[in-house]
């Protein structure tokens, strides 16, 4: 009843909501991306289209920081695809503070003449449409570009998304074997974005560029898949 | 660029052949890769799979199978395939490829991969295959050095100044100095034409008959009170030694300091083009180390000798250093080696008197074959006349014999493991002795015999009375190619020493995909490359002793498939710079040189020339069960009486 059980069921019908919020949907573009839907839940992973994302943030709270860059890279289980992938550097509402600069690399300069989200938002969520968004740790994602969508047109933008580092933590956290060792006291395995390559002996990248993040994230999903689902897992069990 | 493609293109960038790449191929195959990973145990190709990408392996490792099952290449990151297949007009995979570990592969679209062969040479020569690569490599080391490809024509200024026989001295002598010439060579004409006659401008036939130098006017005419009327044919050195105008520079310098003259005629076939003089090399080359050959030979004691052997290491430093290829440097070496030997008889004749019947001093392996490097040991032996008695004659030679083994150990060629010495009475016996040997060895070879006795048919003679060393030389090219058993013997025993499959990371990968810490590019390499050559060359009926001479002589055979031996050779040149370069490396680190090599510090080029090296060894083997075939024991009698084979 708990468990893995209890948060399966937390999951949203996600082909039910798109279709309610593309009924209420006041902005157009918005109206457009839920008309479009999801893929069908029963879709073999294998099969699906997909699309990795990333963001870097001003800070880790939605509702006081900003996104300043955005990193999305198309790909399936077979191939990613880097060069069809698009970058984005945006322009925060609030002041870059100086441990976020350090942090991404992304400087003042840079995000002087950047665009604010609006004016990416069209060219976003075509790209989105038709794919099934892969983020590691969904939250930033997913409550950060719910926070701008709302903030700028007053609405939701919710979808679902594929978390790895969700799918990470089952493995390494919520284990009957992750809890025994952790009840022995032995240090939890990390769950970021690195040392979760490592486990499956993908390489290093210079980390903190959403772009970068984004294609280390594909191939991050691609291992999960081949070493604890298997290319028939439908999406619907995997997305949150 | 976006960043993330500025990952891939700096790994890349760390691996041949993308490490050569002009920027803007790079950046363009970085920004065209597709990625995928694959779990380990996990088929990538399958076999006449259609494959449309060059696969790189950018983390993991993968293995390659042969048509049989075999192990064909284990890579890891760095390392691409597909490459040959993408080359086939069929584009269909040949060896199946399966991970295993966990791999991450970058695939670099056909389209992209067609487009830079075809705009980058380098890269294009990189992954055709067939021996093209080392070839390549080989022939841009040999541009590296201008030593051996500078002719000796080019350092050819004016005609040499040419007198008859009957010419006198004084008028010689006034031609000379009025030529400003060091030298005059002696010619004559001749009523036919002949292997060592030449047109003149006249169109009558001339044939060279002498050199005198200016020296010669000292110590032959003047100091011993000859009359300025006496014929140049008189007083003139009739031993002429020459060199052909398309020689190398260095190959000039050795002949002059092997055979200790300072004017070497120059022809042009037969015709006299020019006189080379040491100080035109000189003026030429500043390759000094070689002038060391001088110096051993006015040293007097084998104490004063021995002080120069850390000149010799020093040298050969100096020559890997300075791109000198393997052939060059193997040939200074086995000159000075010899320079060693002659200079240590001679000393051994001054202390113990004349010799009381001729001998031949020999070298025998990689001496012989003038191959050795810098840590050759000593392998001779010693030839005696027919009219050696042992009672009256013995204690001379054997006193000779330990003089010159002895010196040579303290000159840093220490005693032969295998006793093959001139010190081992076994090996210090009469012409006929020897001949019984070799007879023997060739008409009742047995595998075990032959294996220790296999470094005799590399034999050279370097002081004394040659003929005796040719003699033996020409029995065996004579005999062998008609000793099918034993040729089939030899061919056995060339491959009991096999060469690995290749590197993978750190290791040395064998046949069987074992992994070893160290390779011996010796054992491994050299010796069963030159092992096999021996095979064929005494098969055809060959007296050359270099690998690449024998080579030649099999070339002009049918024996080998086109393109073989050319790959062979390649293969020993490279084999051989990486060996040498290693042992250079050891002694500036003040260690002892040997033949190991660490995988760990071979990078990724030279890696892919071994692992060619080695395939061209291999094939070659396999080669060898298939053409020299044991005859079965009846017809196992061999044809003592047949006639001699096509030389």
């Amino acid at each position: 009843m708990f468990g893995l059980g209890s948060k399966k069921a937390s999951t949203p019908d996600w082909p039910d909501y798109m279709a309610s919020r593309a009924e209420h949907a006041r902005d157009p573009r918005l109206a457009r991306f839920y008309a479009a839907g999801t893929l069908d839940p029963q879709m073999p992973i294998g099969e699906a289209p997909l699309l990795a994302m990333d963001f870097e943030t001003t800070g880790l709270d939605g509702s006081r920081h900003d996104i300043v860059s955005v990193g999305l890279v198309p790909f399936t289980l077979e191939r990613i695809r880097p060069a069809a992938g698009r970058y984005w550097v945006l322009s925060p509402r609030r002041p870059l503070s100086d441990e976020s600069v350090a942090f991404h690399h992304i400087t003042h300069s840079e995000v002087e003449d950047a665009p604010d989200l609006s004016k990416i938002l069209d060219e976003l969520l075509e790209r989105m449409q038709g794919c099934l968004v892969v983020a590691h740790y969904r939250q930033i994602e997913r409550t950060f570009l719910d926070a701008a969508v709302r903030e700028r047109l007053g609405e939701h933008l919710l979808f679902p998304m594929i978390d790895t580092m969700s799918i990470e933590a089952r493995i390494h956290r919520q284990s009957w074997w992750a809890r025994l060792r952790r009840w022995a006291g032995r240090p939890m395995a990390s769950i970021r974005l690195n040392e979760s390559r490592q486990r499956y002996n993908l390489p290093p990248y210079t980390g903190h560029h959403a772009q970068v993040d984004a294609l280390a994230t594909a191939e991050l999903l691609q291992a999960q898949i081949l070493h604890h689902h298997t290319l028939e897992t439908p999406v619907g069990d995997l997305w949150r | 660029m976006n960043i993330e493609q500025l990952d891939i293109r700096s790994h890349m960038a760390q691996f041949a052949p993308f490490d050569s790449l002009a920027d803007e191929h790079l950046d363009r195959i970085a920004s065209e890769v597709e990625i995928r990973y694959f779990q380990a145990g996990s088929e990538l190709l399958s076999r006449d799979q259609p494959i449309e990408a060059l696969w790189y392996v950018r983390s993991g490792a993968v293995e390659m199978y042969q048509r049989s099952g075999r192990l064909f290449n284990r890579l890891s990151e760095g390392d691409i395939f597909g490459y040959s297949d993408l080359l086939r007009s069929n584009r269909k995979v040949r060896y199946p490829v399966s991970a295993i570990e966990d791999t991450l592969i970058y695939f670099i679209p056909g389209e992209t991969f067609e487009a830079i062969c075809e705009e980058d040479d380098d890269f294009s020569e990189f992954v055709e295959t067939g021996g093209q690569r080392l070839k390549v490599t080989v022939e841009q080391q040999r541009d590296d050095s201008g030593l051996m490809t500078t002719r000796v024509r080019k350092l050819i200024t004016k005609a040499p100044l040419m007198v008859e026989t009957s010419t006198t001295l004084q008028d010689a002598a006034r031609q000379m100095s009025e030529a400003n010439a060091t030298c005059v060579l002696v010619i004559d004409i001749t009523d036919t034409q002949s292997a060592y006659t030449f047109t003149g401008r006249d169109g009558r036939y001339w044939q060279l008959n002498g050199i005198l130098t200016d020296r010669d006017f000292c110590t032959r005419v003047l100091a011993e009170g000859k009359s300025p009327q006496t014929t140049v044919g008189e007083v003139m050195s009739p031993k002429v030694i020459v060199t052909q105008s398309d020689e190398s520079v260095y190959e000039a310098m050795l002949s002059m300091l092997r055979n200790q003259v300072h004017h070497l005629p120059v022809l042009h076939r037969r015709q006299p083009m020019g006189i080379l003089h040491l100080s035109d090399i000189v003026r030429h080359e500043t390759h000094s180390s070689l002038f060391l050959v001088n110096n051993i030979f006015v040293q007097n004691t084998p104490t004063q000798l021995a002080r120069l052997a850390d000149e010799v290491r020093t040298g050969f430093v100096r020559m890997v250093a300075d791109g000198a290829n393997s052939e060059m440097i193997s040939r200074a070496l086995a000159t000075i080696g010899r320079a060693f030997i002659q200079r240590l008889l001679e000393l051994a004749e001054a202390e113990l008197g004349a010799p009381p019947v001729p001998y031949c001093f020999m070298v025998l392996g990689s001496m012989a074959r003038e191959e050795p490097t810098i840590t050759a040991d000593q392998d001779n032996a010693l030839v005696l006349h027919d009219s050696y008695d042992p009672e009256a004659h013995g204690e001379y030679f054997e006193a000779l014999a330990k003089f010159v083994c002895d010196g040579l150990d303290a000159c840093g060629y220490p005693y032969c493991k295998g006793d093959v010495m001139a010190i081992n009475p076994r090996w210090r016996q009469p012409l006929t002795v020897w001949k019984q040997y070799f007879t023997e060895w060739m008409d009742e070879p047995n595998g075990e015999r032959l294996l220790h006795s296999s470094i005799f048919f590399d034999l050279a003679a370097v002081h004394g009375e040659a003929p005796m060393v040719e003699a033996l030389q020409d029995l065996i090219a004579e005999l062998a190619p008609n000793r099918p058993v034993f040729l089939a013997a030899l061919a056995r025993n060339a491959k009991n020493r096999t060469p690995p499959l290749g590197f993978f990371r750190q290791f040395v990968m064998e046949q069987d995909g074992e992994h070893r810490k160290s390779i011996n590019l010796k054992r491994r390499g050299t010796a069963p490359l030159t092992d096999l050559v021996r095979v064929h060359a005494l098969a055809c009926g060959s007296n050359a002793q270099n690998s690449f001479a024998r080579l030649d002589d099999i070339d002009k055979t049918k024996l080998l498939a086109e393109g073989v031996t050319d790959r062979l050779r390649y293969a020993f040149e490279f084999m051989s710079m990486v060996r040498m370069r290693y042992q250079a490396a050891s002694i500036e680190q003040g260690e002892e040189p040997n033949n190991s090599v660490d995988p760990e510090q071979i990078d990724s080029r030279e890696r892919h020339n071994l692992k060619d090296a080695f395939e061209a060894i291999s094939n070659a083997q396999k080669f060898l069960s298939f053409r020299y075939i044991m005859p079965s024991r009846q017809e196992g009698a061999q044809s003592k009486s047949s006639p001699r084979g096509n030389r």
